[in-house]
């Protein structure tokens, strides 16, 4: 009894959720402000990709937001798992001679790889979060290779803070210079050099150094602990 | 195209059932690791490459770490 009850309240949620997803026009425009972001946002901001423009011109504080919420996220796993001043490095067997060395080789292409697409995130595709999560997945690899080699707690964790404090540090000047939050106040330049965009290029640097430490702290915690 | 985004979204509803019916838990990891994999070659195919990284950096890469150390730490089977 209770099974077909389930059944049949699945079926009318099911039933539900088509019916009002039928009613929504995908692939028109609706709102205004999206037309307005593709049309005018590479000449307003500067930047070539128009994601890159969103994230940190248009919505800047909503990524200050973001940011916080991994400082957030990475403090308290730190907490949870007794991070600081406590170093448990286990015993473990070393890896072969051919994974180590693969992981040696790697480690700087990939390093290298994040920091072109942090450094890059107003051009091409990407930007500090993504650099970041790649930066992290190289620390990973080097983590799994040889496990002897280990990150000083102090540096990533100067880098996270540095990160933050220079993304906040943008934002004031823009207060104190332009009059609002997180202003672009340097010029904009050429669309599609490097040094173009005002301060989205220093704004990422500042983002995927900070997420890339964190997710780095993260799994240190982690690895530590196991 | 049609034909191999319906193939990889299939790809994909398999990897999500395996993940949940899975009682090896590191099955179980790697299968939900296919559906973000897939997910953002999905990404790529709509045009939204920024997404597509994020999604293969942190789903497929690190989160696929993270629940192996944690299988590590605890039980490898499902009771």
């Amino acid at each position: 009894m209770r099974r077909i009850i389930s059944i049949l309240l699945l079926v009318i949620v099911t039933f539900g959720i088509c019916q009002s997803l039928a009613k929504i026009p995908f692939g028109t425009p609706k709102t205004k402000v999206g037309g307005r972001y593709i049309n005018e946002g590479v000449k307003e901001t500067g930047a070539a990709n128009i994601v890159t423009s969103v994230v940190l011109s248009y919505r800047g504080f909503d990524t200050l937001g973001e940011v916080t919420i991994l400082f957030i996220a990475s403090i308290g796993l730190g907490a949870v798992l007794g991070g600081v001043g406590k170093k448990t490095v286990t015993k473990t067997e070393p890896a072969s001679f051919v994974l180590s060395t693969g992981c040696k080789i790697l480690f700087p292409l990939i390093l290298v790889f994040g920091a072109y697409i942090f450094i890059h995130g107003h051009l091409t595709p990407g930007g500090g979060f993504q650099g970041g999560a790649i930066i992290a997945s190289a620390y990973l690899l080097i983590y799994l290779g040889c496990r002897q080699r280990r990150v000083s707690q102090t540096a990533y964790m100067t880098l996270e803070s540095l990160g933050g404090l220079s993304f906040v540090a943008a934002g004031l000047v823009g207060l104190a210079v332009s009059g609002y939050f997180l202003a672009n106040f340097l010029p904009r330049g050429t669309v599609n050099l490097l040094f173009s965009a005002g301060i989205i290029p220093v704004i990422y640097i500042a983002i995927g150094l900070k997420v890339g430490s964190e997710l780095t702290g993260i799994i240190d915690n982690l690895v530590e602990e196991s | 195209m049609i034909l191999a985004v319906s193939l990889l979204v299939i790809l994909m509803l398999v990897g999500a059932v395996a993940a949940c019916v899975f009682r090896d838990l590191l099955n179980a990891v790697i299968a939900a690791a296919l559906v973000s994999l897939i997910a953002s070659i999905l990404f790529y195919f709509l045009q939204a490459p920024d997404v597509a990284m994020a999604e293969a950096a942190i789903g497929a890469a690190l989160t696929t770490a993270i629940f192996v150390i944690a299988i590590r730490r605890t039980n490898r089977y499902e009771e």
